[in-house]
């Protein structure tokens, strides 16, 4: 859908499309008119430090909380009025685990495909093909609790990609990883981005994990204080490293 | 194909429920352990204070033994229920929870499969329990042991609802205590479940009133009469009353817009 939908309307060819999106806990605004929008094929890192608000950005896309003020669709589907056909559109990788430790990894990946309601006979060649690309198929009948964190990852991203989605969510998928699990992870997302045409939207504190054709959205108390592609942030920042840039947006008012 | 959906859906909830208390086995046999040591001990010791009359369902004097089997069989679906709710508050916590949140279903489905899971859960208990009890000579009429299975559906889907509604209120784990305390515990001790409702007449009638409306004693009188292959029509609406009003405060409480959920829970 991605390449004959550039010449559609943004709003509808877009696999993420957040509009005006404001929340508050208790008072507290934790994003203030939040906008911006991720194409198929489009690897966007979310940046932002700690309290910046990814993680209530990620609730209100996965629905766990309901955004009273703006709009988020996904696939030209609202998250409110059209929930289900929106959610069937999404992966998500949350940023703690949310594997059954005392269950096999074709368990946990069979759990999740009853959700989708995909039939075991489609769901069985599906979870073996995405456990082969990440290098994980031998290791199905093995419990999660006996795999290292960087694996309990692979298998996480296999997952989120069995329902075959038009947009991946990561919240921090490599918090606690070694550098070299890591890299796997950074390398094989872009990788899915390029390959399967998937929109990613990743959230991350870690620049390194930046590849110069992604797109960035840099939040910073609840504010998007730049977007656009990496050069185009550093053009608008007059930076000339991300890092720089990265400092000089999150810097200001930092309480 | 949408129906498909549901039943893929609720089959791979149950299947993992289920999955997980065979082999958690400390779980299953804790989860015995419990009732047992009710009956060989407290009800043994008990059989002697206290007289029974010959009330319904029961046609000939009983043992206290036989009369509180029912009760034990309530308690361990009121526990099963509380613990899922606590496993759920757990879930929250570490996450899995929000994977079955996201899944492409109304949330309402989603709760009552995981209600299910639990009941079913529950029932392979009773059904040990009943079985353990058998050789210790507590005998129902066989038709007993099939007339119970329906009823124990329902009062394990209102005491799970029940158990639902807590988790959707409750925060963090630690909290699991005061659910004892506040809520397994007067349930379980105001009930019919150890004494007849006539007999809590005598001492008090502020108890045995509480007692009578409580909702659990209701489960307890229901499958007090199925077990004897009789349909207690009062109990049977008084728990469908109840689980109807526990499971849509749970649903509300689990709605992202209006529960407890948009209060900051969920981390």
């Amino acid at each position: 859908m991605g390449r004959s939908g550039k010449t559609m309307t943004i709003n509808n060819s877009s696999a993420l499309c957040i509009e005006q999106l404001s929340y508050a806990y208790s008072g507290k605004k934790a994003l203030d008119q939040v906008s911006f929008s991720i194409q198929a094929g489009e690897c966007t890192l979310l940046l932002g430090p700690n309290g910046a608000g990814k993680s209530t950005l990620f609730s209100l896309i996965t629905r766990l909380y309901d955004s009273r003020e703006g709009q988020i669709s996904l696939c030209g589907y609202d998250i409110k009025r059209q929930t289900r056909l929106a959610l069937a559109k999404l992966g998500v990788v949350f940023q703690q685990s949310t594997l059954d430790m005392d269950l096999t990894v074709l368990q946990n990946l069979l759990y999740h495909t009853a959700l989708h309601g995909i039939a075991r006979k489609v769901a069985l060649p599906r979870i073996q093909q995405e456990l082969e690309r990440l290098n994980m198929f031998e290791r199905r009948f093995e419990k999660i609790r006996q795999l290292n964190g960087g694996h309990r990852r692979r298998v996480e991203i296999a997952r989120a990609l069995l329902h075959k989605p038009a947009l991946l969510l990561l919240d921090e998928p490599t918090v606690g990883l070694d550098v070299p699990s890591r890299l796997a992870i950074v390398d094989y997302v872009h990788q899915l981005a390029t390959e399967e045409n998937l929109a990613v939207l990743w959230a991350s504190h870690l620049i390194d994990e930046i590849f110069p054709d992604d797109h960035l959205v840099v939040l910073h108390k609840g504010c998007v204080k730049a977007k656009g592609t990496v050069d185009e942030v550093l053009a608008a920042t007059e930076s000339t490293s991300i890092k720089d840039a990265f400092y000089n947006l999150t810097k200001g008012e930092a309480s | 194909m949408n129906f498909l959906h549901y039943w893929c859906a609720m089959s791979g909830i149950i299947g993992r429920e289920l999955w997980r208390f065979i082999t958690q086995r400390e779980r299953f046999i804790s989860a015995l352990v419990r009732p047992l040591i009710w009956l060989f001990v407290f009800a043994a010791g008990f059989r002697a204070a206290l007289g029974l009359a010959i009330t319904p369902p029961y046609e000939t004097y009983i043992l206290y033994e036989v009369y509180i089997t029912p009760g034990l069989i309530g308690m361990i679906q009121l526990f099963n229920g509380m613990q899922s709710s606590l496993s759920m508050v757990y879930d929250r916590e570490m996450g899995s929870m929000r994977i079955l949140m996201v899944c492409p279903l109304p949330r309402w489905f989603l709760l009552l499969s995981k209600l299910l899971a639990g009941t079913f859960v529950s029932i392979l208990q009773v059904y040990v329990f009943l079985g353990i009890a058998w050789f210790y000579d507590i005998h129902a009429p066989w038709q007993g042991y099939l007339w119970v299975i329906p009823t124990l559906m329902l009062s394990g889907l209102m005491l799970g609802a029940l158990g639902l509604l807590l988790s959707s209120f409750i925060k963090q784990l630690e909290n699991f205590a005061g659910v004892m305390n506040f809520v397994i515990f007067p349930m379980f001790f105001m009930s019919t479940a150890l004494y007849p409702l006539w007999k809590m007449k005598e001492s008090s009638a502020l108890l045995a009133t509480l007692a009578e409306y409580n909702p659990f004693s209701q489960a307890v009188e229901l499958i007090r009469f199925a077990l004897y292959g009789q349909f207690n029509q009062q109990a049977f609406f008084y728990t469908l009353g109840a689980f109807i009003v526990f499971m849509a405060a749970a649903i509300v409480g689990y709605n992202p817009s209006k529960g407890m959920m948009s209060k900051k829970g969920g981390a």
